[in-house]
Protein backbone atom coordinates (compact mmCIF):
# COMPACT_ATOMS: atom_id res chain seq x y z
CA UNK A 1 0.00 0.00 0.00
CA UNK A 2 1.65 2.92 -1.25
CA UNK A 3 -0.84 5.88 -2.43
CA UNK A 4 0.83 9.43 -1.11
CA UNK A 5 -1.51 11.50 -0.02
CA UNK A 6 -0.65 14.93 0.76
CA UNK A 7 -1.88 17.43 3.73
CA UNK A 8 -2.41 21.00 3.46
CA UNK A 9 -1.36 22.94 6.82
CA UNK A 10 -4.45 23.28 8.21
CA UNK A 11 -5.19 19.38 8.30
CA UNK A 12 -1.91 18.49 9.33
CA UNK A 13 -2.96 18.73 13.29
CA UNK A 14 -4.51 15.01 12.34
CA UNK A 15 -1.18 13.64 10.62
CA UNK A 16 0.79 14.47 13.61
CA UNK A 17 1.98 17.71 11.28
CA UNK A 18 3.15 15.36 8.21
CA UNK A 19 2.71 17.11 5.06
CA UNK A 20 2.56 13.72 3.32
CA UNK A 21 1.25 10.54 5.11
CA UNK A 22 0.75 7.14 2.77
CA UNK A 23 -2.47 4.82 2.47
CA UNK A 24 -3.94 1.97 0.52
CA UNK A 25 -7.56 1.00 -0.91
CA UNK A 26 -8.98 0.52 -4.61
CA UNK A 27 -10.88 3.85 -4.43
CA UNK A 28 -10.64 7.21 -3.05
CA UNK A 29 -13.34 6.14 -0.78
CA UNK A 30 -11.15 3.58 0.91
CA UNK A 31 -7.58 5.24 0.31
CA UNK A 32 -9.92 7.75 3.14
CA UNK A 33 -11.60 4.87 4.90
CA UNK A 34 -7.80 3.38 5.44
CA UNK A 35 -6.11 7.12 6.64
CA UNK A 36 -8.72 7.49 9.11
CA UNK A 37 -7.38 4.33 10.98
CA UNK A 38 -4.18 6.40 11.15
CA UNK A 39 -5.32 9.81 11.08
CA UNK A 40 -9.05 9.60 12.85
CA UNK A 41 -11.30 12.95 12.41
CA UNK A 42 -9.25 13.30 9.05
CA UNK A 43 -12.17 11.65 7.48
CA UNK A 44 -14.84 14.40 8.55
CA UNK A 45 -13.30 17.37 7.75
CA UNK A 46 -12.91 15.61 3.81
CA UNK A 47 -16.62 13.83 3.10
CA UNK A 48 -19.72 14.54 4.47
CA UNK A 49 -23.10 12.41 4.17
CA UNK A 50 -23.34 13.86 -0.21
CA UNK A 51 -19.74 12.89 -0.64
CA UNK A 52 -16.48 14.92 -0.91
CA UNK A 53 -17.18 18.55 1.18
CA UNK A 54 -17.83 21.31 -0.97
CA UNK A 55 -14.90 23.39 -0.09
CA UNK A 56 -12.43 20.73 -0.14
CA UNK A 57 -10.25 19.73 -3.43
CA UNK A 58 -9.10 16.52 -3.69
CA UNK A 59 -6.73 15.81 -6.95
CA UNK A 60 -5.83 12.47 -8.29
CA UNK A 61 -2.20 13.01 -9.70
CA UNK A 62 -2.88 16.16 -11.80
CA UNK A 63 -7.08 15.87 -12.11
CA UNK A 64 -9.53 16.88 -9.59
CA UNK A 65 -11.37 13.74 -8.83
CA UNK A 66 -14.76 16.03 -9.74
CA UNK A 67 -13.76 15.28 -12.94
CA UNK A 68 -13.27 11.45 -12.45
CA UNK A 69 -15.41 9.86 -10.23
CA UNK A 70 -15.56 11.63 -7.01
CA UNK A 71 -15.37 9.37 -3.89
CA UNK A 72 -15.70 6.42 -6.36
CA UNK A 73 -12.31 7.46 -8.47
CA UNK A 74 -10.22 4.46 -8.42
CA UNK A 75 -6.51 4.55 -6.86
CA UNK A 76 -3.88 2.72 -6.85
CA UNK A 77 -0.12 2.12 -6.04
CA UNK A 78 2.32 4.81 -7.36
CA UNK A 79 -0.68 7.56 -7.38
CA UNK A 80 -0.40 10.70 -5.19
CA UNK A 81 -3.48 12.25 -3.62
CA UNK A 82 -3.82 15.64 -2.97
CA UNK A 83 -5.91 17.51 -0.31
CA UNK A 84 -6.05 21.54 -0.94
CA UNK A 85 -9.09 23.83 0.77
CA UNK A 86 -10.73 25.55 -1.84
CA UNK A 87 -9.91 29.49 -1.69
CA UNK A 88 -13.34 31.18 -1.45
CA UNK A 89 -15.56 33.23 0.31
CA UNK A 90 -18.09 36.06 -0.07
CA UNK B 1 1.97 43.89 10.41
CA UNK B 2 1.75 43.42 6.53
CA UNK B 3 4.57 44.99 4.91
CA UNK B 4 4.01 44.80 1.25
CA UNK B 5 5.19 46.61 -1.92
CA UNK B 6 3.19 49.58 -3.37
CA UNK B 7 3.63 48.41 -7.10
CA UNK B 8 1.73 45.06 -5.74
CA UNK B 9 -0.64 47.12 -3.87
CA UNK B 10 -1.51 48.60 -7.37
CA UNK B 11 -1.77 45.49 -9.17
CA UNK B 12 -4.12 44.26 -6.86
CA UNK B 13 -6.12 47.14 -7.01
CA UNK B 14 -5.92 47.20 -10.52
CA UNK B 15 -7.27 43.72 -10.62
CA UNK B 16 -9.81 44.56 -8.52
CA UNK B 17 -10.82 47.50 -10.20
CA UNK B 18 -10.58 45.52 -13.59
CA UNK B 19 -13.26 42.69 -13.07
CA UNK B 20 -15.49 45.23 -11.09
CA UNK B 21 -18.32 44.65 -10.39
CA UNK B 22 -17.39 40.90 -9.98
CA UNK B 23 -15.45 39.99 -6.80
CA UNK B 24 -11.18 39.97 -8.29
CA UNK B 25 -9.40 37.00 -6.40
CA UNK B 26 -5.37 36.01 -6.32
CA UNK B 27 -2.12 35.04 -4.41
CA UNK B 28 0.94 36.92 -3.45
CA UNK B 29 3.77 34.04 -2.99
CA UNK B 30 6.69 34.29 -1.13
CA UNK B 31 9.61 32.49 0.37
CA UNK B 32 7.96 29.80 2.84
CA UNK B 33 9.31 31.55 6.29
CA UNK B 34 10.11 34.79 4.76
CA UNK B 35 6.32 36.74 5.35
CA UNK B 36 7.34 38.65 2.13
CA UNK B 37 5.11 38.79 -0.81
CA UNK B 38 6.57 39.41 -3.87
CA UNK B 39 5.24 37.20 -6.78
CA UNK B 40 1.54 38.67 -7.60
CA UNK B 41 -0.42 36.04 -9.02
CA UNK B 42 -3.99 37.10 -10.44
CA UNK B 43 -6.40 34.09 -9.94
CA UNK B 44 -9.84 33.59 -12.67
CA UNK B 45 -12.78 33.86 -9.90
CA UNK B 46 -14.67 30.75 -10.98
CA UNK B 47 -18.24 31.83 -10.00
CA UNK B 48 -17.64 35.22 -11.94
CA UNK B 49 -19.91 37.26 -9.28
CA UNK B 50 -20.32 40.08 -7.79
CA UNK B 51 -21.00 38.40 -3.96
CA UNK B 52 -18.95 35.03 -4.14
CA UNK B 53 -15.34 33.70 -5.20
CA UNK B 54 -13.43 30.65 -5.86
CA UNK B 55 -10.54 29.88 -7.02
CA UNK B 56 -10.66 27.88 -10.37
CA UNK B 57 -9.52 24.00 -8.85
CA UNK B 58 -7.38 23.29 -11.30
CA UNK B 59 -5.64 26.71 -11.51
CA UNK B 60 -5.43 26.84 -7.83
CA UNK B 61 -3.95 23.14 -7.93
CA UNK B 62 -0.97 24.21 -10.69
CA UNK B 63 -0.41 27.34 -8.55
CA UNK B 64 0.29 25.67 -5.55
CA UNK B 65 2.28 23.28 -6.70
CA UNK B 66 4.52 26.13 -8.39
CA UNK B 67 4.64 27.40 -5.15
CA UNK B 68 5.91 24.26 -3.78
CA UNK B 69 8.16 23.75 -6.14
CA UNK B 70 10.16 27.47 -5.65
CA UNK B 71 9.96 26.84 -1.65
CA UNK B 72 7.02 29.64 -1.35
CA UNK B 73 3.82 29.98 0.34
CA UNK B 74 1.14 32.12 -0.41
CA UNK B 75 1.80 34.98 2.03
CA UNK B 76 -1.10 37.28 1.02
CA UNK B 77 -4.49 35.69 -0.37
CA UNK B 78 -6.16 39.16 -1.73
CA UNK B 79 -10.26 39.32 -3.12
CA UNK B 80 -12.50 41.93 -3.31
CA UNK B 81 -15.79 43.26 -1.82
CA UNK B 82 -17.35 45.09 -4.73
CA UNK B 83 -20.58 46.73 -2.93
CA UNK B 84 -19.59 46.54 0.50
CA UNK B 85 -16.62 47.51 2.99
CA UNK B 86 -13.32 45.59 3.32
CA UNK B 87 -14.29 43.62 5.80
CA UNK B 88 -14.30 40.00 5.99
CA UNK B 89 -17.94 38.79 4.95
CA UNK B 90 -19.57 35.28 7.18
CA UNK B 91 -18.47 33.16 4.29
CA UNK B 92 -14.81 34.56 4.65
CA UNK B 93 -14.30 33.86 7.91
CA UNK B 94 -15.69 30.03 7.46
CA UNK B 95 -13.94 29.10 4.24
CA UNK B 96 -10.27 30.84 5.55
CA UNK B 97 -8.29 27.73 4.96
CA UNK B 98 -4.72 29.25 5.19
CA UNK B 99 -4.05 30.16 9.23
CA UNK B 100 -0.13 31.85 7.86
CA UNK B 101 -1.80 34.25 5.08
CA UNK B 102 -2.69 37.30 5.11
CA UNK B 103 -5.77 38.05 4.41
CA UNK B 104 -6.31 41.34 2.20
CA UNK B 105 -9.71 42.62 1.28
CA UNK B 106 -10.30 45.36 -1.20
CA UNK B 107 -13.20 47.23 -1.44
CA UNK B 108 -14.16 48.83 -4.88
CA UNK B 109 -17.34 49.87 -3.54
CA UNK B 110 -16.43 54.05 -4.27
CA UNK B 111 -15.49 55.13 -7.78
CA UNK B 112 -12.45 57.37 -6.56
CA UNK B 113 -11.18 55.50 -3.68
CA UNK B 114 -10.08 51.91 -2.93
CA UNK B 115 -9.59 50.59 0.32
CA UNK B 116 -7.04 48.12 0.94
CA UNK B 117 -7.38 45.94 4.60
CA UNK B 118 -5.33 42.89 5.99
CA UNK B 119 -6.28 40.24 8.27
CA UNK B 120 -5.29 37.35 9.87
CA UNK B 121 -8.01 34.77 9.54
CA UNK B 122 -7.65 31.84 12.56
CA UNK B 123 -10.17 29.48 13.40
CA UNK B 124 -13.11 31.48 12.79
CA UNK B 125 -11.45 34.41 14.51
CA UNK B 126 -10.52 37.52 12.90
CA UNK B 127 -7.87 40.25 13.38
CA UNK B 128 -7.01 42.90 11.98
CA UNK B 129 -3.75 44.16 11.15
CA UNK B 130 -1.76 47.09 10.40
CA UNK B 131 -0.80 47.34 6.77
CA UNK B 132 2.50 49.06 5.89
CA UNK B 133 3.41 50.01 1.92
CA UNK B 134 6.56 50.73 1.44
CA UNK B 135 8.77 51.48 -2.09
CA UNK B 136 10.86 48.30 -2.07
CA UNK B 137 11.83 45.49 0.69
CA UNK B 138 15.26 46.63 0.12
CA UNK B 139 17.08 46.56 3.85
CA UNK B 140 18.01 50.10 3.23
CA UNK B 141 14.42 51.77 1.92
CA UNK B 142 12.73 53.92 4.25
CA UNK B 143 8.28 53.74 3.47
Amino acid sequence: MAIEVRIPTILRNYTDGAKAVEGGGATLDELIADLETRHPGLRDRLVDEKGLRRFVNVYLNDEDVRFLGGLGTKVSDGDTVTVLPAVAGG
Amino acid sequence: MLTIERAIVDQIVAHARADHPDEACGVVAGAAGSDRPTRFIPMANAERSPTFYRFDSMEQFKVWREMDDRDEEPVVIYHSHTATEAYPSRTDISYASEPGAHYVLVSTRDDDETEFRSYRIVDGKVDEEEVRVVESYEPDSVD
